[in-house]
């Protein structure tokens, strides 16, 4: 007998407004997030823009001892695994903590602090030795970064298998997929997972600006990001995290837990061809969405929306194109696909269980997100992205996608609580 | 009936000795890998010795294309990985590629890249970051470059979890192989031994400050002043069964039978720390009793309040003196994600070879400890069922069972 | 006096940006060969673009480097920008 995982809380943080609420009326207005960086000063740099995040630490209940203590993608975490839980309405101070774990995704983890860090060491940058009096103890977390779920675990009590899934840019959906194998076998019962990334800082600015894969449109922050678009040119960096309560079904069944939508599928697969670049036949992606929807028992046309990777990409845009034409057949042509990093911009391993956040919040509306800034799409993207304005329509099952340095696609499929396998 | 896997090949890139061989010949003669490092001035750093990488001439092993590419952590990835397929007799090319996968632990990532990335960036301006940067540093790399070099497109990943990674790595690969893939790379590497990575080390308030190569790191010794930092580790083949013995597999190490992780309740709780719930875990999954493990190859932290806690976890599940302890890692010193990894080769080895090889180092354990640990000469024996233990800072336990292979 | 670079220097900086790949005789007759051949993918390109800045001031459009396919392509070009500057 299968164990089956479902979503019974969420808490997310993402740019263009601070929560649940906000982060959905930007997703269903069409609004994008994307500004000129204000972390610092942007101008030697060939992509000047940012979506970020106005994360006030304190004002989300951080102590100062925490706000000292933790990397901003870790606070992003703790934040968002708060309001997941407090969502569950679950009541972890009685549940068993030995079966409750954590499986948090991040691609670059403790960048920022990192770079802070460097400054001060190396005398910005002039001292490639290391002057041993300013050791502080915080080195090291920024160093390891385990850290982080470890600051999860630690805020809601999990003494269960604890993971940090760092797959580059589909952490933030193999971490979530990760959580559901460990349901499935039974090493845990309830799991907090998500992923948090906060990459706005130079040396992340500097490594994507060299591979020319941010957008360089710095004159035009807000429409600079345009999955699928003509005119596209590279993704917009950005930050943010999303956490959810992950339980097995029948003990979230019992408690009357208000369940969000189902994880009914997840696999993931590597191209094997290259660290960035991506075969423009999309194979792997399409394999990856292949057993999903096997494990799911979904016929492709029972899909009723792709959340896309959509990073805006010519390179990206194609290759997932042709993996949806390849797995999926006929249905590519008809079911709306949209992606939201038009609006909230890329942020790497974060925007996976961003996506996921998304995708559940369709089925729960009845509403799919638009593409913001598709205005003309690439004559070889020739599928229904969903321009402009959101769309109202019965959600109950989601494909959501990513694909990421590495090589790594992976693929997970929502389903509606109610609505039963085929 | 789940699958059972196999451990069919082992690559070993450590501080006292490259290739499984070299390793195993270090482990029983007792030669160290720890000295002071020399990748640059330590004089006036608090710490100064590490288990470092000598003699290896990566021109030989790697092609010089993946050279400006890599940090030297992926470098050894990419070798171990390399060797251990060699050891398993597996041509990639031969096989369905979504039947193999990768799951690699990381603890520091390409860090003396980024490093000089970093240095890059704010001495000559963003145009000097290497095209690189974007992947050589992150934590994914190695699983990356080991799936692209091998054409393995299966299910694969990357985790971080200290010194604890690298069995969870491991456990992860078999649960991937539990779920229908063949064929898995797996196991972990590290390696930070730039002034930053190792200043940030230092920090972390763990690492030994003694000078003395053979004192240095003394777990479950009254004199234990702390742990030697390492770098490399090790990377095995794990297969199904089944499927293994259908393509009429050379040699077989033995069985992953057990895995688990946990987590320590809160620092300020009051409750025990999680590894002896991990080793009983891990055991339950195996489907044996702590009767049936012969030897436990222990985490051995070297600090005497760690070591204690060790002490703790095992006596309780073994009973005072109810099992042999080993830590061959002292002639390593602690590799993070690369330890566990290394540890499951000399287990494995162990139960070939019919020796425990011993802990070299400690020789004043305190009697309240309970442990028989195996020190200065190997134990000869037969034994069968291996128990690996390791935790990461922060909280982290994971433990792995290995058993021979009896077909 | 104009500078211009040979086929030499393009070689090395080839070779140091991106190594070399086993059983290419970078040494030979490639100056027409496409880089993809000789090993060399956009990302090998760019980071040679990047140094050919760094090094002789030539800045080559992001949109241009892609379609220099091969030595002397991208020899050409650069030599055509060197001796305009001069």
């Amino acid at each position: 007998m299968t164990r089956r995982v479902v979503i019974t809380g969420f808490g997310v943080r993402a740019p263009g407004g601070s929560g649940a609420a906000a982060f959905w009326d930007l997703l269903t207005s069409g609004r994008t997030a994307t500004r000129r960086i204000s972390f610092f000063d942007p101008s030697p740099y060939r992509s000047q823009i940012a979506a970020e995040a106005d994360f006030d630490a304190a004002a989300e209940g951080l102590t100062p001892r925490e706000i000292r203590r933790m990397d901003r993608a870790a606070q992003f975490a703790v934040v968002c695994a708060r309001e997941a839980v407090a969502d569950s309405g679950l009541d972890v101070g009685a549940l068993d903590p030995h079966r409750v774990g954590v499986s948090l995704g991040s691609a670059v983890a403790a960048a920022s602090s990192l770079e802070q860090e460097y400054l001060v060491l190396s005398d910005a940058g002039r001292q490639w030795e290391v002057d041993p009096g300013f050791l502080s103890a915080h080195m090291f977390d920024y160093l390891v970064p385990s850290v982080m779920p470890a600051e999860v675990a630690w805020t809601v009590g999990a003494e269960g298998p604890v993971a940090m899934v760092s797959n580059g840019c589909t952490s933030g959906l193999d971490s979530v997929g990760h959580a559901v194998q460990l349901i499935h076998e039974g090493s845990a019962d309830v799991m907090l997972a998500g992923a948090a990334d906060t990459p706005i800082t130079p040396i992340v600015v500097a490594c994507f600006d060299a591979i020319k894969a941010t957008t360089p449109r710095n004159d035009d922050p807000e429409h600079a990001s345009r999955p699928f678009d003509g005119s596209r040119n590279g993704f917009v960096l950005a930050e943010g995290a999303a956490m959810f309560v992950l339980e097995e079904y029948e003990s979230a069944r019992r408690r009357g837990a208000r369940v969000y939508a189902e994880i009914a599928g997840y696999a993931t697969r590597c191209n094997a061809y290259h660290m960035t670049g991506l075969k423009t036949d999309g194979r792997e992606m399409a394999e990856a969405i292949r057993v999903a929807l096997a494990q799911a028992r979904t016929d492709a046309g029972a899909v009723d929306y792709i959340n896309a990777h959509g990073s805006g990409t010519k390179q990206n845009d194609r290759h997932e194109t042709a993996a949806f034409k390849r797995s999926l057949g006929e249905t590519a042509r008809k079911v709306p696909v949209s992606s939201i990093k038009s609006m909230v911009g890329h942020s790497l391993g974060a925007i996976g269980s961003i996506e996921i956040a998304a995708s559940m919040l369709a089925i729960e509306h009845n509403v799919v997100p638009p593409t913001a800034n598709l205005h003309r799409a690439d004559p070889e993207c020739d599928l229904d992205y969903v321009p402009l304005v959101a769309r109202e329509k019965q959600v109950d099952t989601v494909l959501t996608v990513g694909s990421g340095f590495g090589g790594f696609q992976s693929a997970m499929v929502l389903r509606a609580p109610e609505a039963e396998a085929a | 009936m789940s699958v059972r896997t196999l451990v069919t090949g082992l690559g070993v890139v450590a501080p006292n000795g490259l290739g499984v061989e070299r390793y195993w010949e270090a482990v029983l003669e007792g030669r160290s890998g720890i000295a002071p490092l020399t990748r640059f001035d330590v004089s006036a750093y608090p710490a100064t010795l590490a288990g470092q990488i000598q003699d290896l001439l990566i021109e030989d092993h790697l092609p010089s294309r993946l050279l400006p590419q890599t940090d030297v952590s992926t470098r050894f990835a990419l070798i171990a990985a390399e060797w251990a397929l060699g050891d398993a007799k597996v041509d990639p090319s031969t096989m369905t590629d979504y039947g193999m996968g990768v799951v690699t632990a990381n603890a520091c990532g390409g860090f003396e890249f980024t490093h000089r990335e970093f240095r890059k960036l704010w001495t000559q301006g963003s145009k000097s970051v290497s095209v690189y940067e974007s992947f050589a540093w992150f934590y994914a790399v190695n699983t990356g470059q080991i799936s692209i070099r091998h054409g393995m497109r299966g299910p694969s990943s990357a985790l971080v979890a200290e010194q604890a990674g690298g069995l969870d790595a491991i456990g992860h690969a078999r649960r991937t192989i539990r779920r229908g893939t063949p064929l898995m790379v797996t196991g972990g590497v590290d390696s930070a031994f730039d002034p930053w990575g190792w200043a940030s080390q230092i920090a972390g308030g763990g690492v030994s400050r003694s000078t003395d190569p053979q004192g240095a790191y003394l777990p479950f010794d009254r004199a234990a002043s702390g742990y030697v930092p390492g770098e490399g580790g090790a990377l095995l083949v794990l297969e199904d069964a089944e499927l293994a013995m259908a393509r009429g597999l050379p040699e077989v190490y033995g069985e992953i039978c057990g895995y688990a992780s946990t987590f320590d309740p809160p620092p300020d709780s009051g409750r025990p720390p999680g590894l002896r719930r991990a080793a009983e875990l891990a055991l339950s999954d195996a489907g044996l009793a702590p009767d049936d493990v012969d030897v436990v190859f222990a985490d051995a932290a070297g600090r005497p309040d760690l070591d204690r806690a060790e002490a703790e976890a095992i006596r309780g599940l073994f009973g005072a003196h109810g099992v042999p302890v080993t830590a061959p890692k002292t002639l390593t010193g602690r590799l993070y994600s690369g330890g566990g990894p290394l540890d499951v080769v000399t287990a494995l080895r162990t139960l070939t070879e019919g020796v425990i090889p011993p802990t070299y180092g400690p020789s004043d354990v305190p009697r309240e400890y309970g442990l028989d640990l195996v020190v200065d000469e190997p134990r000869e024996g037969r034994p069968g069922t291996a128990l690996i233990l390791a935790r990461g800072r922060w909280g982290f336990n994971a433990a792995v069972v290995v058993r021979r292979f009896t077909g | 006096m104009s500078k211009t670079i040979s086929l030499d220097d393009l070689r090395d900086l080839l070779v140091q940006c991106a190594g070399e790949v086993t059983g290419v005789d970078l040494a030979g007759d490639i100056i027409d060969t496409d880089f993809e051949e000789i090993g060399y993918d956009s990302l090998a390109l760019m980071e040679t673009g990047a140094r050919l800045e760094a090094v002789y001031g030539v800045v080559i459009p992001d949109d241009d480097i892609a379609e220099l396919k091969t030595p002397r392509d991208l020899l050409d070009r650069v030599n055509q920008t060197l001796v305009e500057a001069s």
